[in-house]
């Protein structure tokens, strides 16, 4: 019996102290119909079998050089952030209900917020949410319940946010009767033109959602945009990269007053790409909307001595307290994830991280010039970008991505099906753990499939 | 000492620093951060003793007893975490899960045939972040089905008052209003009550069974006749399957959709507050709304299903697959417990939790539901003690922590006063469950002859009881340099 630790005996003694015969008998309460007999499941591993059951399973995968972005990005991570985290203290324990025995989680947390508002320069941050869609289909939410300049429940969602988050913004608020308003974004420079936002000056927005960087890798006015929020009583939610935010200015600074509320995806500080999650979404946000803010959060109190300690707070926002009328039904969120991303920008600090940021932004210019010396491919927008690019080719994309896959790389993400306008469009990814071998490699592999 | 204090300008991991690369050729400069990050500036060492020390100021499953009920506190297999770290799992990209990942979507693929088995439902999505997530996809599953039906009058959900708030808050993040239904005394729903609340505004009714109270719910197929009878469908909140795992089947007890938690029943981690997972399975009724992606084989090769295979889906709730890492080890520990082993589950874990309950009462504590048999935990109330010595279960909670143990769940369900509910799991022994009826028997005797022990507990953790309503007050909730 695995990880059941009864002896025969125990079984006996427990058995007779409740003086039941068996413990069938316990389940006397079950109507009888209702058992299910023998499940069809396979039978029992043990240790050694199923490890070599995964082991196998694992080479079933096949290593590819990562070229893809899109939202999961490969970054080094230093062996110490997972050392740590991966400690039975961390891994094991509940979300902290019983503070005084949950400090080391709860100043973790605690620590966490204030990086992260630090790096987003916003006042708060929660203790984390699901991902990155989540994360932005919440601010959405939360947008709504704050504005009191405006009784909309429009949103100017823009083009230039990752199409997952959209239809997952799309699902998550579809039954709460609020409009997702779709932004285009100019052709040429790939960007949001904040001229195109006069149209909806006249109409009352209740927030407006602006991506830096936006999903082509490129960035955006965003202290124009925060500013015709400003005007027009809309709440400004910015959607970051945290490593971006390493280099680039923060949505607190954004034009005159910053924006309202900052949000993404946290997986680039040092969590594994692991196919998927877990990651983390963060949200942070001004202190005159706290009360509206979901999720966890940790505040800093003294104990019965006057000493410093951590708690959980604010907690009649929560689904435990307020039931149908909290601000979100999160309960579990990524706490693991958070201590591994606590750690890591401990770990790098302000100009390890300011390195990384800047050294995928070299690489991916570098990947991005090679290319566009290549014949018959062709950069796609004009403006700057951080970290990631889109190129056209004159072959489908298709051929590309499965020509490169044949080789052992993974080219990027195509656009085709979300952005059928820009023809055969692969949007790449060289981060900083790219060599400068491996992104010529990258280059010549695209120009020898377009040579054939 | 928070690690901001330990920071020093000019110390660094440097180790971890990539070269100087100089400033960007083509950002502009009105988008470049001028301000630094208020990040710490610490060594290495310094870090890894910071962290490490903190982790050793939390109680866990690998360090203490932990019977927080509801939350199915039992051992994490250490080969779970191993094997889901194996490097070509973590390594790959998301959207190559296709094309690279056939060794983890073969793990998945699996995961869910079994969820669906041990569940007796039609057919299961992983996609889930976790239950509260699984909840809120089972709420849009039952207004897809009403909606497509024409059915627009269902504008209500029924949610128990014994439920887990995490019910009526999905049940209105899905555009539902929640109508409660009373508990009877016996701890079952109240029939009469509920045949008041159901009619043509019934959308459905959120169910937990056994119930949060601990008690297995008699009449539940007379609930669903009564529900279905009105045309509403039934949710079966998961989060307690470790009470009936591999015994008894959400789908043969009537119920259309269902979440479960795999950081519960199935063992993983809950890492200080998550990540978990909450895949939801659907009967033949909901199978064309299951949220995506759901796995699909065809013939050797797994793929992912999309719009285009489901049109009628409720559409996506997480960016990616959902918390892969989380769902591989659930794979890994179902598959090493297998068809019996998932069966001793249950028997083990209501064993302990009916041994547990019998050794309290006998050393003089008072259960809510004395007539009934515990399912995998069961609740006290401790309103005498309260009322008699002015000592809550909060402080007796506080109390048991000086003792080496996690407090139970407390002041959960609402409607028992003063109460705790507690789960042991099938992973502790029974020399473990017999001292901590010792030490709640110590306590107990504590707040007879020394109450003022109880309220100024804790006395030997890092900190002493912790003014929660100052937190509150005056909240400080991110560090600020001087
Ligand atoms: C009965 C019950 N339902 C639902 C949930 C919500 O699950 P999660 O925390 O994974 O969102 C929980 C646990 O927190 C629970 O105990």
């Amino acid at each position: 019996m695995p990880f059941i630790p009864h002896t025969e005996d125990d079984v006996r003694e427990m058995l007779a102290t409740l003086g039941v015969p068996s413990i069938e008998a316990l389940f006397g309460e079950i109507p009888a119909e209702l058992y299910c007999g023998e499940l069809e499941l396979p039978p029992a591993l043990k240790e050694m079998e199923i490890a070599r059951l995964m082991r196998a399973r694992a080479q079933q995968n096949r290593p590819l050089l990562c070229f893809a972005g899109a939202g999961a990005y490969e970054h080094y991570i230093p062996a110490a952030v997972w050392a740590v985290t991966g400690r039975g203290e961390f891994y094991s324990a509940y979300t902290p209900y019983q503070a005084e025995a949950s400090q080391g989680t709860l100043q973790v947390l605690y620590e966490y917020q204030s990086m992260m508002a630090g790096l987003t320069a916003m006042d708060v941050s929660n203790a984390s949410l699901y991902d990155g869609a989540t994360s932005l289909a919440e601010a959405v939410l939360m947008a709504v319940r704050t504005n009191r300049k405006s009784h909309s429940r429009r949103i100017l969602m823009p083009k230039t946010v990752h199409p997952f988050y959209r239809r997952v913004v799309e699902t998550i608020v579809s039954s709460q009767a609020l409009e997702l308003i779709e932004l285009p974004y100019d052709i040429e420079t790939g960007c949001i033109d904040p001229a195109s936002l006069e149209t909806h000056s006249d109409t009352d927005v209740a927030a407006l959602v602006i991506p830096q960087i936006n999903f082509f890798g490129l960035l955006e006015a965003v202290d124009e945009l925060t500013e015709w929020a400003a005007a027009n009583g809309a709440i400004a939610i910015a959607l970051v990269n945290p490593m971006a935010l390493a280099l680039l200015k923060p949505p607190g600074e954004w034009g005159k007053t910053g924006a309202n509320i900052a949000c993404g995806e946290g997986q680039p500080l040092g969590i594994p790409l692991s196919g998927g999650g877990p990651y983390f979404g963060f949200m942070c946000c001004r202190k005159a909307h706290l009360h509206q803010l979901p999720g966890r959060l940790v505040g800093r109190t003294v104990d019965a001595e006057g000493k410093r300690g951590f708690t959980l707070t604010l907690q009649a926002r929560e689904q435990h307290i307020r039931r149908g009328r909290a601000t979100s039904n999160i309960c579990t969120n990524q706490g693991l994830m958070v201590t591994a991303a606590t750690i890591y920008m401990a770990l790098l600090g302000p100009e390890g991280l300011r390195r990384v940021a800047l050294q995928c932004h070299r690489n991916t210019l570098s990947l991005m010039n090679g290319l566009a010396a290549v014949d018959g491919v062709e950069r796609v927008f004009s403006g700057p970008f951080f970290h990631e690019a889109v190129y056209r080719t004159r072959k489908p994309a298709r051929e590309i991505m499965d020509g490169l896959a044949e080789q052992g790389i993974l080219a990027g993400y195509e656009l085709a099906r979300d952005y059928p306008e820009l023809g055969e469009a692969i949007l790449v990814c060289a981060t900083e753990t790219r060599t400068e071998e491996e992104i010529e490699l990258y280059v010549r592999r695209v120009a020898s499939l377009l040579e054939l | 000492m928070l690690i901001f204090d330990r920071s020093r300008r000019g110390r660094a991991a440097r180790a971890q620093w990539l070269p100087e690369a100089g400033e960007s050729p083509v950002i502009p400069d009105h988008l470049l951060r001028k301000s630094r990050p208020s990040l710490p500036e610490v060594s290495e060492l310094d870090v890894v003793r910071h962290y490490t020390r903190l982790s050793q100021q939390n109680y866990s499953i690998d360090t203490q007893f932990y019977p927080l009920g509801s939350c199915t506190m039992k051992y994490n297999p250490k080969v779970c975490h191993d094997l889901a770290n194996l490097p070509e799992f973590l390594n790959t990209h998301p959207l190559a899960l296709e094309r690279a990942g056939q060794g983890t979507l073969a793990c998945l693929y699996e995961l869910q045939e079994m969820l669906r088995e041990i569940t007796g439902m039609a057919g299961v999505s992983l996609a889930c972040a976790a239950g509260a997530q699984g909840e809120f996809a089972g709420v849009l599953m039952i207004r897809a089905y009403h909606g497509l039906r024409g059915d627009s009058a269902r504008t209500e959900m029924l949610v128990p008052d014994a439920a887990h708030g995490t019910n009526p808050a999905s049940a209105s993040m899905g555009g539902f209003q929640v109508r409660e239904v009373a508990t009877g005394p016996d701890g079952n729903v109240d029939l009469a009550a509920l045949a008041q609340a159901v009619g043509p505004q019934t959308a459905g009714i959120m169910l937990t069974n056994p119930s949060t109270l601990g008690v297995f719910d008699q009449h539940v197929q007379a609930i669903a006749d009564v529900v279905h009878k009105a045309g509403g469908l039934l949710y079966y909140d998961g989060a307690n399957l470790n009470a009936i795992a591999g015994k008894v089947r959400p789908g043969d007890m009537g119920f259309d959709v269902i979440h479960l938690n795999l950081h519960k029943t199935f063992s993983t981690p809950h890492g200080g507050g998550g990540p978990g997972a909450g895949p939801v399975g659907v009967n033949d009724k909901l199978l064309p709304y299951l949220p995506l992606p759901v796995v699909a084989k065809d013939g050797p090769r797994y793929r992912m299903l999309t719009e285009a295979d489901r049109p009628h889906s409720i559409g996506h709730l997480v960016t990616f697959a959902g918390n892969v890492g989380v769902l591989l080890r659930a794979y890994v520990y179902i598959r090493m417990l297998g068809r019996e082993g998932l069966r001793r589950v249950a028997e083990f874990s209501t064993l302990n939790a009916n041994y547990l309950l019998k050794k309290l009462v006998e050393a003089g504590f008072e259960p809510a539901f004395p007539q009934r048999l515990a399912a995998h935990e069961f609740i006290i109330t401790l309103k005498r003690l309260a009322k008699e010595r002015h000592v809550t279960a909060l402080d007796f909670a506080k109390r048991l922590l000086d003792y080496g143990v996690h407090a139970p769940t407390v002041y959960f369900p609402l409607l028992i006063p003063e109460c705790f509910l507690i789960e042991p799991t099938e992973t502790e022994s029974k020399d473990t469950l017999d001292r901590f009826a010792e030490v709640m028997a110590a306590i107990l005797k504590e707040a007879e002859t020394d109450p003022d022990r109880l309220k100024s507990a804790p006395h030997s953790l890092s900190v002493r009881r912790l003014d929660e309503v100052r937190a509150a007050r005056h909240p400080d909730l991110a560090y600020k340099a001087e």
